[in-house]
């Protein structure tokens, strides 16, 4: 078998090691029953849970409280099979934060609150945002 | 309505891209002829073909900037990506902010490059300028924005598209002309003068992988599979180079404008270009061993084709909009995803045919691959770069997977890591120390230094050298961890290997240095990547965790600091102190209190209250006007060491209409290490919660005598009347009374004018109050009476919480090393590529 076989073998290897590795480091997208179900049997692997802010009948967005300091703050998030949750993320509140469509957050149950490392937010940007600003007519 | 222009430019588009098909054909059959008359005419033609195309384009840059510069906001891109207050050099960022603009300015740079090998490569100036062709021809399909009638499929998104036809708001059904005042302007976080470059140097990186992916499938179509490697490397060499210097720019664009604390992020966009980098530089590796030992061929071909290949890709997943949740920054779904999918599948198969096609006519080496010689270290390095690449690739390919396993029925729901950082530096870290160690032994054969007879000798001091040096960092900087370690060791051990190799090449020959000046600079590269990631540290930590659920008592560390103004606190040996919000003046570049400015109508000029001096020279005299942004704020945090001034920081935020609250850092720079304090929250920038004013107080006074209001000393100056208010429209009837106020706080005295107001409507008298607030202090006066028999008057107090701002400080540890070594890697590869591009030109 020649050097460069054995070379081409290796590499194969290692390739299939990576995807392995990576897979199993993967996270997923799972709903809040999920992630506590995997967070009971012992599993606290970062997952991703997608949801929206809970929201009275007119659209205000509720259940938010910061700290007194400002530094942290409590959410409830509803997940896509409507459970509502609350969420601890140990930052200021992100800025964007009121108006966002989606909130995707990352992390897992401590007790019976979901700890968010890290939020993503989807916010209607200004790309899609179809209004004009028709005050400002100029004809 | 300016339609002209747009009709124009929308015939420009549809010729750039019937002319590059039609040129496509034409050098295809030029390539297909023996050398002779008719070939000569044929290349003639298609030359001209070119020329046209490469003139269309042009006339479509003109046109899309004209609607930009000339602010028709009736055109949707301009309306979208402009506005009037841009200066000139953000009106070229906004021409490739968009899709459209982005492809124009990658086919602009190819159309550049097909020219420089009409004129230089004679010998395969047809299959090489018809591969060329074809890719222009897709990509000037993306921008068409043409419905094939019948079919109902639309080709391409056109630049030139009218806002009526973009946008269906009702204002066009009854005035199909109306015309937006201004645009939705600029994305702020492009503001930047890295942005004005750094996009045209990414896509020239992109134009340039095309040049040695048409050698390498011209040469396997001509059967001449060994000359494509010789015209090609100078241009994968500059491909390396740009691409690499673009990629840097990036990142060092997001360490100064963004606020995520670094300089890379493992972001999916980032990735998708990081990639095909990776395997570029491998393959310049496999085609330099080919060259000078005529060994690798067979793998050259397959890199120099991937690269291409990981373009599109990378190409197909940020503009797509397939990554959707996974990137913050890919740019929004045009509805393009099926005609990328059909330009990568139609390269990919394409190319992959012709390469098995060949596959048995390409030379490969017989001889056994030795140990003891340069060609194993570089197989071997370049695997390990292949799979450093592979390692990447497949999470940022998860959306693809999951959409893929979709079609098949499989639910897939993969997510990204969620520590993406940690995740990726993990692997990334071992692969970049055996990428290095490999290269640093690579080079002792290359240079014919070590031999099967004495392969270790010559790379024992440099290997003793680096492990005493390791040693001694490691325990200088209390690097104890084995990863770290290990890569401290393999980037001082390429550092020394690399730069002995260049003094000994340096006195034959400096021309001949670019492969190790390109060498040391990664080792730096490395070393400063390992202080400054593996070492940032959160120096804003704070341990006030609060209980946040009754039946978990898990406390927090505080990664912000809560400051308020003008209170002092401490934080990495540094007292901190907020003393304030400032705006910055354009003109000047000298950040301006508040108390120094008055408003105006328009929000983006000012008014000098008072003569304004910085070190004792004058900047703006009184009454004077300054042009700011009045989206930016600019916090001042001072830091202090043993009483002394030890910086000044200005992090700043934006609060963009359409981006909400954007964050930049400001960064103290110092040799060891940077300070990089950005703002997570304000006072000012919550905007959503109203600010609560305590109960009125009153004080009554006379004139001079003190009082006090949120603990700071005032007192009433003199109150006169007036006759005009500035903001305010007084009628000929009005009286008005202005107090004059003055409150001493921590650092400066402010002055505030309370108004008193008797207006009299219809016989009867109305009074009337224009309070003033004093922002810094938390303060808010109102003149709410006057007794003119005791010479008193009466004010009205609010207070409320003091300004306060969060911030996030971390240090970056010798991150200099890293832009330094960025500069070495730079030089190296324009020095290496100079060479092959002499070597080209001389004897080809």
């Amino acid at each position: 078998m020649k050097k460069s076989h054995i070379i081409a073998l290796v590499v194969i290897a290692a390739a299939v090691g990576v995807i392995l590795s990576t897979t199993g480091d993967a996270s997923s997208y799972v709903t809040f029953d999920q992630a506590f179900q995997m967070a009971s049997s012992g599993n606290s692997k970062s997952l991703h849970v997608v949801g929206e802010l809970k929201k009275d009948p007119s659209g205000q967005v509720i259940g938010i409280e910061k700290s007194s300091d400002n530094l942290s703050f409590t959410f409830i998030l509803v997940d896509e099979k409507k459970k509502e949750q609350l969420v601890y993320h140990n930052e200021p509140i992100p800025p964007d934060f009121m108006r966002s469509e989606k909130v995707v957050v990352i992390g897992h149950y401590e007790a019976d609150f979901f700890l968010a490392e890290k939020i993503l937010l989807k916010c209607p940007s200004k790309y899609q945002d179809n209004t004009l600003k028709t005050a400002m007519v100029n004809p | 309505m300016h339609y002209l222009i747009g009709d124009l430019g929308h015939f420009f588009v549809l010729l750039a891209a019937v002319s590059a098909a039609y040129t496509f054909f034409i050098y295809l059959k030029a390539s297909r002829l023996p050398e002779g008359l008719e070939r000569t005419h044929w290349l003639v033609n298609g030359r001209v073909g070119f020329y046209v195309h490469s003139a269309a384009l042009i006339g479509v840059i003109v046109a899309l900037f004209g609607i930009i510069y000339n602010h028709y906001f009736e055109y949707h891109y301009a309306y979208s990506h402009s506005s009037r207050h841009l200066p000139v050099y953000y009106m070229i960022s906004c021409f490739w902010e968009g899709q459209e603009g982005s492809f124009l300015l990658w086919m602009f740079w190819q159309a550049i490059l097909g020219i420089i090998l009409i004129r230089t490569q004679k010998e395969w100036e047809a299959p090489v300028m018809s591969i060329f062709s074809l890719v222009q021809a897709f990509l000037a399909s993306m921008i068409m924005g043409v419905v094939i009638p019948g079919l109902e499929l639309k080709l391409g998104s056109s630049p030139f598209i009218l806002l009526r036809d973009a946008l269906p708001d009702p204002i066009f059904q009854t005035n199909p002309d109306f015309i937006p005042a201004d645009g939705n302007g600029l994305n702020p976080l492009l503001q930047n003068y890295w942005m004005v470059i750094h996009p045209p140097t990414l896509f020239l990186g992109f134009a340039a992988t095309l040049v040695p992916f048409s050698f390498c499938l011209a040469g396997l179509y001509y059967g001449k599979f060994t000359e494509w490697v010789k015209p090609a490397l100078p241009w994968s060499l500059f491909g390396g180079a740009v691409l690499g210097i673009g990629i840097l720019m990036g990142g060092y664009w997001a360490y100064e404008t963004l606020s995520f604390g670094g300089y890379w992020n493992w972001d999916p966009v980032e990735n998708a270009v990081y990639v095909p980098w990776l395997i570029l530089i491998a393959s310049i590796h496999t085609l330099m061993l080919y060259k000078s030992k005529q060994r690798g061929l067979r793998l050259s071909v397959i890199l120099v084709i991937s690269v291409f290949i990981l373009i599109l890709y990378s190409t197909f997943l940020t503009r797509s909009g397939i990554l959707g949740d996974a990137s913050v920054h890919s740019f929004t779904d045009l509805g393009l995803s099926g005609q990328l999918l059909v330009y990568l599948l139609v390269f990919t198969v394409g190319a992959i045919a012709l390469t098995v096609w060949r596959w048995k006519h390409l030379p490969a080496t017989q001889k056994e691959l030795e140990t003891y010689t340069s060609d194993f270290w570089i197989f071997m390095g370049t695997a390990t770069l292949c799979l450093m690449g592979f390692q990447v690739l497949i999470p940022t390919s998860f959306p693809v997977i999951n959409k893929v396993a979709g079609l098949f029925g499989i639910s897939s729901s993969m997510a990204p890591p969620a520590d993406q950082v940690g995740f990726y530096s993990r692997l990334q870290l071992w692969f970049a120390v055996g990428v290095a160690l490999l290269s640093g032994i690579a080079q002792f054969f290359w240079w014919g230094r070590s031999k099967k007879e004495n392969a270790l000798k010559p790379m024992l001091m440099p290997a003793l050298i680096s492990a005493l040096v390791t040693v001694i960092l490691v325990n200088a900087y209390s690097i104890y961890r084995v990863d770290f370690a290990a890569l401290m060791l393999s980037g001082v051990f390429i550092v020394i290997s690399s730069g002995q190799v260049l003094y000994s090449i340096w006195r034959k020959n400096p021309m001949i240095t670019g492969g190790s000046i390109t060498h040391v600079g990664v080792g730096l590269m490395l070393i400063g990547i390992l202080f400054s990631s593996g070492y940032s540290k959160v120096v804003s930590l704070n341990n006030s965790g609060l209980l946040i659920s009754k039946s978990a008592s898990t406390e927090f560390n505080r990664d912000n600091l809560l400051l308020f103004i003008n209170e002092p606190r401490t934080m990495a040996g540094y007292e901190i102190e907020f003393r304030g919000e400032r705006v910055l003046s354009n003109e000047s570049g000298v950040y301006l209190r508040k108390s120094e400015i008055e408003l105006t109508d328009d929000p983006y000029k000012l008014v000098a209250l008072e003569n304004i001096i910085r070190n004792e020279k004058t900047i703006h005299v009184q009454g004077d006007t300054i042009d700011i942004n009045p989206e930016n704020t600019y916090y001042e945090i001072e830091l202090r060491r043993e009483g002394k001034l030890a910086a000044r920081l200005f992090p700043r935020v934006q609060m963009n209409p359409s981006m909400g609250m954007l964050s930049s850092p400001d960064i103290t720079r110092g040799f060891s290490r940077d300070l990089y304090t950005h703002v997570s929250a304000s006072i000012s920038a919550n905007e959503k919660e109203e600010v609560e004013w305590s109960k009125p107080e009153e004080v009554t006074v006379k004139i001079g005598e003190q009082f006090f209001v949120n603990d700071y000393v005032a007192v009433i100056e003199k109150v006169q009347p007036v006759t005009s208010i500035s903001g305010f429209e007084l009628d000929s009837d009005d009286v008005a009374a202005e107090a004059t106020v003055r409150i001493q706080g921590e650092y400066e005295t402010y002055v505030a004018k309370p108004v008193f107001l008797i207006r009299d409507t219809s016989g009867e008298a109305a009074v009337g109050y224009l309070p003033k607030e004093i922002s810094d202090l938390g303060i808010r006066l109102t003149l709410t009476n006057i007794q003119p028999k005791e010479e008193t008057f009466t004010l009205t107090l609010n207070t409320r919480q003091k300004d306060w701002v969060i911030i996030k400080a971390m240090e970056k540890p010798f991150i200099n090393i890293l832009w330094l070594g960025t500069g070495l890697l730079s030089i190296g590869f324009v020095v290496a590529m100079v060479r092959r591009f002499r070597e080209f030109s001389q004897k080809g």
